[in-house]
């Protein structure tokens, strides 16, 4: 399970893209809840990066479908590098 | 269940598109006139859409070349290169670009898809890292997607934020940088200098893909590198026969000592059938040409211009704000005004592209203008006034 403060952290990042104003919670589905095209995603994709410092490889990108996943992801990779 | 329902999304973004009376996914040309002029649905139309650069396509000696080549050695090899599919010309094309780039090695491929696939594929291994722009071409995307190397995306052409992302990557991990000369949608070029020298300082190999802008860009057409003055900066550079070399085919140079070992790594190359030798022939003919066509580029690049600045002062809303290069795009506002532009203009008699997420950056719908050399200044003139005639019968700019 995620860290509350990497949650808090993805959530102030959506906000401002979250024209559907859906509710963000774990669970919350970037496709069908928040429905945010592809570029969206990947200038979303981008800012997590810088935010954290980190780098979220194109590869995971199709696997994470809930802002939780993408949270557990962040923290992950926070934890070994 | 039916394996085509998951394209019901994709049928219903297509039919709700409001073409009448000609169809961009369904333009038949009828007769091929010159290399800028064809019949298409029984008009006479100026060909400002083909990508046909250096209007290479009825080049004398490519012509002689090919048809020489089809009598003395068939219509195809039937062959993989690293079998039967190798023949003299082959060997001919890759001397001949290697020559042409100055440097020591050159692998032909069939297509310039697949060079891109068969050079990031075979390079990029497991735990390697291949780093792209995020405006890179398909070719580029699937390349990643085949091989195993984790993927990094930078912002497009923005060297700041590339750094910031290779700063992350483990020090002594194979990286790969990946960089297109010319973007072919709106048609801006790369700071080359900028992106190659930081890839560098973080130990990446390098390789840049001149497909849109081989032929025209620098001295001697090898491309917007040659151009900046950083060839040097570059481990591999990738390349189409398919733009200004005016037939098929892609091409890979390096001066890598080891670069000859991707003709039995290279899935790309290895399991498709070689080239036809007349391909093979007009190609080799063509760059030849090239090489030697300071003339075509002069024209080239003023036709640019011409077509640039006459559509700036008509009032169209521009990609770029020059002509970086041969490809000039106009912003339209949306999906509706790009149906109904490109269709009028079509009527009108001028066959450009319409292009529409997500083969365009940020969500753009544009229309593409690719300029060739032997367009005439007349036929810009003539463009141009058929751009306007379409923008005051369609409302824009209004």
């Amino acid at each position: 399970m995620a860290q509350p403060a990497t949650l808090k952290t993805i959530y102030d990042l959506i906000t401002p893209i979250n024209q559907k104003n859906a509710a963000l919670a774990p669970e919350t589905t970037f496709a069908s809840d928040l429905e945010l095209d592809s570029l969206t995603v990947m200038d979303l994709v981008a800012e997590i990066e810088d935010t954290f410092d980190i780098i979220l490889p194109l590869n995971l990108l199709p696997e994470l479908e809930t802002i939780g996943q993408v949270a557990d992801t962040v923290d992950k990779i926070v934890n070994e590098s | 269940m039916d394996l085509f329902d998951k394209f019901d999304q994709v049928v219903a973004l297509r039919s709700s598109l409001p073409f009448e009376k000609a169809d961009p996914f369904k333009v038949v040309v009828d007769e091929v006139i010159s290399e800028t002029e064809a019949v298409i649905g029984g008009r006479r139309t100026i060909l400002a859409g083909t990508n046909n650069y250096m209007g290479m396509t009825f080049h004398e000696e490519s012509i002689n070349a090919a048809k020489e080549a089809l009598d003395q050695f068939g219509t195809g090899t039937t062959g993989s290169r690293v079998l039967n599919g190798t023949y003299e010309g082959h060997k001919k094309l890759e001397a001949t670009i290697a020559d042409f780039y100055g440097m020591e090695h050159c692998m032909v491929f069939s297509t310039g898809y697949q060079a891109n696939l068969g050079m990031i594929s075979a390079l990029g291994g497991k735990d390697d890292y291949v780093i792209i722009d995020a405006d890179s071409h398909a070719s580029i995307y699937d390349g990643c997607s085949m091989g195993n190397a984790t993927i990094v995306r930078f912002k497009h052409n923005d060297p700041e934020n590339l750094e910031r992302r290779l700063k992350r990557l483990p020090e002594d991990a194979g990286k790969l940088l990946v960089v297109e000369g010319i973007y072919s949608m709106l048609g801006d070029a790369a700071p080359l200098k900028e992106l190659l020298e930081v890839g560098k300082k973080y130990g990446c190999m390098t390789l840049v893909d001149e497909a849109h802008s081989m032929g025209f860009t620098g001295e001697t057409g090898r491309g917007v590198a040659e151009e900046l003055g950083v060839e040097h900066l570059s481990d591999f550079f990738v390349g189409t026969f398919s733009k200004s070399v005016g037939t098929v085919g892609g091409f890979a140079v390096s001066n890598h000592p080891k670069f000859d070992v991707l003709r039995f790594v290279s899935r790309p190359y290895i399991f498709t059938a070689s080239l036809p030798p007349s391909v093979v022939a007009s190609a080799t003919k063509s760059i030849e040409a090239i090489k030697r066509g300071s003339n075509r580029r002069a024209h080239l690049w003023e036709n640019a211009r011409q077509l640039h600045t006459g559509l700036k002062e008509a009032g169209f809303s521009m990609a770029t704000k020059t002509a970086e290069s041969p490809i000039i795009a106009v912003h339209l506002p949306d999906v509706m005004m790009g149906t109904r532009f490109w269709e009028h203009l079509l009527l009108e008699g001028v066959y450009a592209n319409m292009a529409a997420p997500p083969a365009t950056p940020s969500g753009m719908f544009l229309l593409r203008i690719s300029v060739c050399a032997q367009h005439t200044s007349e036929q810009i003139s003539e463009i141009i006034k058929r751009f306007k005639k379409t923008a005051k019968a369609v409302g824009l700019n209004s």
